[in-house]
Formats: structure tokens, sequence, C-alpha cells
């Protein structure tokens, strides 16, 4: 069975974190790794840099600039992540744009993955419908779980659709925005979390956007599998650098 | 087979909505909408009554005698450069500003390079009392002043894009960005032939009035619809779809394409992106693109800010792929000897990203009863500035 799909079956409120790989430093993406493993955290989203993030806001977008500057490449984080699995057992997935996928070969991509041991993509660009109609094959073919993204703008009827194409969890936008630019979910995220769970979907959900810290942690996981944390822990790094992950990871929970 | 978008929004294997999941019911409403709105008799009329009336359409189809007789054929120059606002950018924010009312959009955001795409942005923004914002990159604010302060005059706040280069591309990235975050109230105008679909297709619809009055106007002055050449330039490509628009299924017009090379199209300052591209994903469009071997995004350059774009709108990659259209690229010193030239002969100062389009003559052999038009798609004033430190005037 996929480690995603074991993990989610396993545990509640899972704590999982997006890094930005090549960040701070080109060589830190293992250490990174291992200590979140470590400190306790559930899943890890790898974060594969690119020059143009539509959809980040300017902490991940800096962190990827930085990564890309540092010397980061598709080929250079495969070669770091080799031999990952002789320490690390949590569920893994990488998460970028489209184009350097593209660019690579989206065949050499999955291969390349599968040998290393990386559970799941996140492509913010690659929508469902292209996903289903020109890559699920050799996605399934190589045992990669694709995660989707829903918004709260997002139709019933879509959510259904991205729910039946999807095999792993589904990634919930906790509000119209992009990554790192809201603190704290009021009444609207709420009821828009609540709605979602109503809806008895055969995959999990994953909440992300908009989660800082303890508070806004157990908000999520009240209404859904677990939750990540992204630009939260990126400024993290930046301000305290590597050593502090494991008080970073405690003050989530 | 046909050059147009076909109903899945691809041009041949280019094009398509490469966009994140937040995007998907902005871009979702407007593919639903564009057709049946801009067909309705009330659009169009307001449509071509705003282009008669506001922007001065129909623009002339003026033969070019001296320069005809220098290069022994027969050139006419098609007059977008008398534009209200200086450019034919100006027909597409005036349709798609017209799509917004009707989508009920109460705020508007728009991406500019050089500023002329934000200046007929501001423009139909002020005239239909609705909120404006422009993204425009920091380093093209400093480089542009002139067009920021008409924008700001026309009532828009102008907002700099601060990530990445700081130029056009970034803009583009800050406006799309906006739009996720704004999804419900804001309509978004892109200025060219790109983005995901339906913008390459509904951008080059309301350009296409241009080819659509070239066709009316030679029919009258040649007896002919059909020219032997349609000559634009290309950034992203908005007037030269509009120029080609009517003419990419007659096969008997030859359809040439004019890149900035730059400082040469190896030197590594380039925006000649039908040379140095690869097929990619752009501000969510599947188009030929500048990008390094890792696929991260590459910055273009050109002495043109409106052409230095890494990548062409899908419509172009495909007239590019399937050899339909021929590619030149020319260089910073060919385009701006062209600007003193066509001052000179013909006593119109262009767009340096128009005097691109005309160093084609140098580099192609025509006919002495060959029609040639070439799309003047914007007039000079703007450029003076380049014009002045080039030549030292």
């Amino acid at each position: 069975m996929n480690r995603i799909n074991k993990k989610l079956q396993e545990n509640n409120k899972i704590l999982s974190i997006y890094f930005s790989a090549g960040y701070p430093s080109l060589n830190d993406t293992v250490q990174i790794i291992q200590d979140l493993e470590k400190n306790g955290v559930d899943m890890i989203e790898i974060g594969l840099p690119f020059s143009d993030p539509l959809a980040d806001g300017p902490t991940i977008q800096e962190s990827s600039t930085q990564a890309l500057h540092n010397g980061m490449t598709t080929q250079v984080l495969f070669d770091q992540l080799e031999k990952i699995r002789e320490t690390v057992s949590i569920p893994l997935i990488i998460m970028g744009y489209f184009n350097p996928m593209l660019q690579y070969g989206i065949e050499n991509f999955c291969k390349k993955c599968a040998a290393i041991g990386i559970d799941g993509l996140i492509i913010p660009d690659l929508p469902v419908d292209v996903y289903a109609d020109s890559y699920k094959d050799i996605f399934e073919k190589y045992g990669l779980k694709n995660i989707f993204l829903i918004t709260p703008q997002t139709s019933v009827e879509r959510i259904h659709f991205i729910d039946s194409v999807s095999d792993a969890f589904i990634y919930m936008v906790s509000s119209a925005s992009v990554t790192g630019s809201q603190s704290g979910f009021g009444a609207t995220q709420e009821t828009y979390f609540e709605r979602i769970a109503d809806m008895n979907l055969k995959n999990p959900q994953v909440i992300g956007f908009g989660i800082n810290n303890a508070e806004t942690f157990n908000q999520a996981t009240q209404f859904a599998k677990g939750a990540i944390i992204g630009s939260a822990f990126i400024q993290d790094l930046t301000q305290n650098g590597t050593q502090n992950i494991a008080t970073f990871v405690k003050s989530i929970r | 087979m046909s050059y147009n978008v076909n109903e899945k929004g691809y041009y041949g294997e280019f094009g398509g909505a490469f966009i994140p999941e937040m995007l998907y019911p902005n871009v979702e409403e407007l593919r639903q909408n564009y057709l049946k709105i801009t067909a309705e008799p009330e659009f169009q009329e307001e449509f071509d009554a705003l282009l008669k009336e506001y922007v001065g359409r129909p623009t002339p189809l003026y033969f070019a005698k001296r320069l005809s007789e220098e290069y022994n054929t027969k050139i006419y120059l098609k007059r977008e450069d008398l534009c209200h606002t200086g450019a034919h950018k100006v027909n597409n924010t005036i349709g798609q500003i017209l799509l917004a009312k009707r989508l009920g959009k109460k705020r508007i955001i728009a991406e500019t390079g050089a500023g002329q795409h934000g200046v007929a942005t501001a423009t139909v923004c002020a005239l239909m009392g609705l909120e404006c914002i422009v993204y425009m990159g920091e380093v093209d604010i400093k480089r542009q002043a002139p067009n920021v302060a008409r924008m700001k005059m026309l009532g828009a706040e102008v907002r700099p894009a601060k990530s990445g280069s700081k130029t056009l591309k970034d803009a583009t990235n800050e406006a799309i960005r906006d739009w996720i975050n704004n999804p419900v109230d804001t309509y978004y105008i892109i200025g060219s032939v790109v983005g995901p679909h339906p913008y390459p297709d509904m951008v080059a619809r309301f350009q296409s009035v241009i080819s659509k009055e070239i066709k009316e106007q030679l029919l009258e002055k040649e007896g002919k619809e059909n020219p032997d050449y349609v000559i634009a330039c290309v950034g992203g490509g908005s007037n030269a779809a509009g120029t080609y628009y009517h003419f990419l299924d007659e096969k008997e017009v030859n359809i040439i394409a004019v890149e900035a090379a730059g400082l040469g199209v190896d030197s590594g300052e380039s925006a000649a992106t039908s040379a140095l591209g690869k097929i990619g994903v752009i501000h969510g469009s599947k188009t030929l693109l500048m990008q390094t071997n890792d696929g991260q995004i590459t910055e273009p350059y050109s002495i043109s800010a409106g052409l230095d774009y890494p990548g062409v709108g899908p419509m172009h990659a495909n007239l590019y792929t399937t050899g339909r259209a021929q590619f030149i690229s020319i260089t910073d010193e060919q385009a701006m000897d062209w600007g003193i030239k066509l001052s000179k002969m013909e006593g119109l100062i262009p767009a340096i990203e128009s005097a691109h389009a005309f160093a084609v003559l140098d580099e192609m052999k025509f006919k002495k009863d060959d029609i040639v038009v070439i799309n003047l798609s914007g007039r000079g004033d703007k450029d003076l500035n380049t014009y002045i430190d080039y030549f030292k005037l």
C-alpha cells in the first residue's frame, strides 16, 4: 500500500510540512527531511523550485528564487534524494509547477520518483481534466498518487470529479488566496470546512494555506484529516535556520 | 485544417488552460460566456460604436508611395498608430471592458510592460467608471515614466511588481496572484493573445477588426480582398493575431511574423522566441517559451519593451511549427534604423515594436505587383526617450 494511504488510515490530525528544496542552503534538503520526521511530522511536501510560481505568495516565491540561485535543479534534487529511503519512512510528496516536469519528461520524472520512493505529486498548474486525459496512466504505472486542490469556489460537481480521479487525499485550500497570505480562520472558513466534510467524499481532506500555528492547525484538523504548513515553516527557516526545526514542530502540536 | 482555435482551446498542440484550481472558476466563467456575450447584437453595437467614435476606426490603409518605389512593390500600411492611446491595444481593452461589465465585475486588473496596455486599460476604465489596478514591473516603472504618469492621470493605481526580474513576466504573475486573491468581483484584462484559454482566442477576436478592415479596404483599392503578404511584429502577438486573423485559412496570403532578435539571436540578449524557445507552459498556456534546460523561464531582451516577452501566443507557436507563417528576427539596430527611415521617408514615427516589422523589407524580395501589408501597430511618441538616447538626438 502507498505510504500516503497508509498514513491517512493510521493517523488523525496529520501534520504535513512544505519547504522549498535547496533552501536555505542547497544541501539542506535531506537534513530538513530527516529532522522533520525525527520530530514527529507525518508527511512532507518537497517543493521543486520554479522561476514563476503563480499560486505562491512572497515567502515561497523568495525561497524558490533563493533555491534556484543556490543551484537547485530537478536533477540535483533527484540526486540529493537518491538514498532518502535508507533513513526516512514517512510519505514524501514532490510539489512543483508543471513546466520543469515537462522539460524533464513526464514519464522520466515519474520513473525517477518511483525509483527514489516518492509517494505522490502535487502540481498546482496541471488541471485535473488534462491529467485525466493525458497523464493518469503514466502516474499509475509508477504508483504515484496525484493530489488535486479544491477551493471555496470549486463547484460541487467539480469536487465530485476531483474525488473520482483522486486516490490519496484532496488538498483543501482554506480560502481564495495565494500561499501565506492570511492568518486565522473565521466563520466563513469553518462553514466551508463543514460543507466539504459533510460531502462524505471517498478521499480524506487535508487543509492547506493559512495554517501557521497551533491554533489554526487545531481548527483545521477538527474538520479535516490533516493540515499542511508551508510559508510559516519557511519563515522560521529564514529567521532561525535549520537548527530550530524541533522547536517549530513542537509549537504546532 | 484550420489555424484557428479548436473547441478545447488549442491551436494544434498549443494553448489550453494550465491554471491552478484557484483560477478555475474565473476562467471557466469567462470560457462559458465570452462567445455568447460577444455575439449578442447589443454587445456588437456598443463595441462597434466605441471603436468608431472613441478609438477612431476604421484606421486607414495607407499606400506608402515612397517606400513602394524604393522596394519596387506595393506597400500598404495599416495605420493602427492612429488609434486613440497610440496603438492597437485599445481594440482589445474596449472589448474586454464591455465583457467585464456584462459579467457584473466591479474591479479591473491588468499587467503592462512598456505601459501601452496599461494606458489602454486605464483609459477604458475611466470611460466606464470602474476601479483600475495595473501591475507593472518595478524596472519598467522607472523606464517608462510618461506612461506611468498617463495611467495615474486616468485614475488607475499602478502597483509595482517586485518579484523575479521585475518586468512584464513578473507583472503578469502579480496580476494572476491578485485574481487568485479576488476571484469574485475582479476581471483580469490580459493585453495580448497569451494566458489560459479563452484569452488568446478572445483577444484575437477583438483585434481581428484589423484584418477585417484590411480586406474591405483592399477590395476598394485593389479590387481584391487578399494581399500577397501580411507582416506584423510579434511579442506576445496581439497586433499580429489581429492582422492575420481573417487570412489564417486563406492559403494564398503569406504570413510573416517578425520577432525581436535584440542584440542578435545567439547573443544571449534576444527575444526571438521561435528560434530560442522550446515547448513549455507559461502563464497558463502551452506554447513556445524561452527557458533553461531545467524548465526555468528565462529573461528575454529587446530594446522595445513591448517585444521582450519570453513566450509567444499559442496561435503563433502553431503558425511557426506548422510552417504556415514565416518567422524572421530583426535586431535592435535594424529596428532603430527603420525608426529613422520611416520617419524621414513617410513622415511616420513608428513605435520601436512596429519598426521591427518594416526591417523585413530588407530581408525579403517582393515582386513588383505584390501587395504587401505591414501593420504599423503603434506610434513612436512613447519611445522618444529611447530614440533620443540611441541616436543622441
